[in-house]
């Protein structure tokens, strides 16, 4: 062996021990400040790595934009939604006065709440938008309670990192982190342009999570729990949306 | 100007290229073939990830409009509103109103995956490149048309060269014509950038941090439209680049753009 390839060798060998302990340190930083998606395996997991973690570092603490009155859309489209099972048809019978949101996992105070609870923590509205995967959107006056004055008043653990939402149709759910579960935007919406939320758009009860696509704001919202990992959910991959080929981050 | 880039040289009145390291790679044949280095790795490299990059975004992004094939102007759109325009094509979801009475497969889900890492992937990779280009003067030297060429009549003659439609003779093989160098700035430093911006002009997350992003273009589905438009012009020169280097001889143009090295010269034959 000459001495040229022997330095390149050993200077190979440096480069590669130093680009993987470095990939490992990343991967630890990045895992001790949570810039990794539950979805971040497989083929894609890249890619959604590098968008959750880049826009954990830019977003955390951004607002979504509000607009004026004067851009709330007259004609908003509530998208389509399966036929309700029976037991919302239940509730919508009897005008959701018996709706309950259950709030469970990492909190002091387990909880269920009344819309009336819920209305009785301090309400906020915001005129945001909802912007659909598929590339629509559309402008509305949201009303409703934030989620932090819901995990305020529960008691929201430290060790907890995400919150899971449930529909009460099966197999609707989703999960956010704490940023967007935090976040004074993230509303568990009651009202929409100063009347009830219709059942078509959510009502009576729908997490609106402004900073991401339509899809995490889920409908019908009857559970959250908290978390400190997200596992022992369905596959483990977040949400249904993953399970069903989409991403669990949907800030884009 | 530096001849240690391994980059063909430019003489600076007649912009005709002056070969640097000649290199006699068939010396023992009795045809000699003169050959320069034309793309430099850095170029190569970057080049075929973007290629990548880019048809994987091309039709990731074609699955994504065929679920909503409509275009609107100004913050909001959807099928409640009046669009800009409606492409003629049946669409993946039946919420949408298209004159079709079916729906093609919804193929949304990976096409979303894979726009977003072939996204990072194109950006990235366009950075390595910028960020080199810049450091060693690249688009100086190669990219910017010399300065003879800086006229309209220059860029006009260069068109009327390749009217014919003839493979380049091997003298201008060497360095890029001015309407190369226009087209490829244009594209580098003006639709690349303008497709990145609409894109994330469309992130709900992005635009918190950066509303600018979207209001500057006139709102989220004007941001929509212009990055359809966009996509468009990159397509149309990705289709005229592709004619040009068959147009140009396809064989030693992709040599050029695999090994990095162009026939300029034979000799002795």
């Amino acid at each position: 062996m000459t001495n040229f390839s022997r330095r390149k060798l050993i200077t190979g060998g440096l480069a590669a021990t130093a680009g993987v302990s470095g990939l490992a340190a990343a991967a630890l930083v990045a895992e001790r400040y949570g810039l990794i998606p539950p979805d971040s395996g497989g083929v894609w997991g890249p890619g959604e790595t590098l968008t959750y973690a880049a826009q954990r570092l830019l977003t955390t603490h951004s607002a979504a934009r509000e607009f004026p009155r004067s851009m709330i859309s007259k004609m908003p489209f509530a998208n389509e939604t399966a036929p309700p099972n029976d037991a919302f048809k239940h509730h919508q019978a009897n005008g959701f006065s018996d709706w309950r949101l259950t709030v469970d996992g990492m909190v002091a105070r387990p909880a269920s709440l009344s819309l009336s609870d819920l209305r009785s923590l301090p309400v906020r509205s915001q005129i945001t938008e909802v912007a659909c995967e598929e590339g629509w959107s559309y402008i509305a006056e949201w009303i409703g309670t934030p989620l932090v004055e819901v995990l305020h008043a529960t008691g929201l653990l430290p060790q907890a990192r995400y919150l899971v939402y449930f529909s009460i149709e099966p197999g609707w759910w989703e999960s956010i982190d704490l940023a967007d579960a935090l976040h004074p935007q993230t509303l568990l919406t009651l009202g929409m342009n100063d009347g009830d939320l219709p059942v078509s758009f959510g009502g009576p009860l729908r997490l609106r999570v402004p900073r991401q696509l339509g899809y995490k704001s889920v409908k019908y919202i009857t559970r959250i729990t908290a978390t400190d990992s997200m596992k022992h959910f369905g596959q483990g991959l977040g949400s249904a949306s993953p399970e069903g080929g989409y991403a669990w981050y949907a800030g884009i | 100007m530096s001849s240690r880039e391994g980059i063909a040289r430019f003489h600076r009145k007649t912009g005709q290229a002056v070969p640097c390291y000649p290199r006699d790679v068939s010396a023992t044949s009795t045809l000699r073939k003169i050959e320069t280095l034309r793309v430099s790795a850095v170029v190569r490299v970057t080049h075929w990830i973007t290629v990548i990059a880019f048809l994987a975004l091309l039709i990731s992004g074609g699955e994504i409009v065929i679920s909503h094939p409509r275009f609107y102007w100004g913050e909001v759109g959807n099928v409640n509103t009046k669009p800009l325009f409606t492409l003629p094509i049946p669409a993946s979801r039946r919420t949408v109103p298209t004159g079709y009475g079916y729906v093609v497969l919804d193929q949304n889900g990976w096409s979303r995956y894979l726009h977003f890492e072939a996204a990072w992937l194109a950006v990235l990779t366009g950075l390595v490149y910028v960020i080199w280009g810049l450091a060693k003067g690249h688009f100086r030297k190669n990219l910017f048309p010399l300065p003879a060429d800086r006229t309209w009549r220059a860029f006009q003659q260069a068109i009327v060269r390749h009217l014919p439609w003839t493979p380049t003779k091997a003298a201008g093989a060497g360095s890029y014509n001015v309407v190369q160098r226009t087209t490829y700035l244009i594209v580098i430093f003006v639709l690349f950038p303008l497709v990145i911006w609409t894109g994330l002009a469309m992130s709900p997350a992005f635009t918190a941090a950066v509303p600018l992003a979207a209001s500057a273009l006139g709102g989220r589905q004007s941001a929509r439209t212009i990055h359809f438009f966009v996509s468009n012009l990159l397509l149309v020169f990705l289709l005229v680049h592709v004619t040009m280097v068959i147009v140009a001889g396809f064989k030693s143009r992709m040599r050029a753009m695999i090994t990095g090295r162009i026939v300029i010269a034979k000799e002795g034959s």
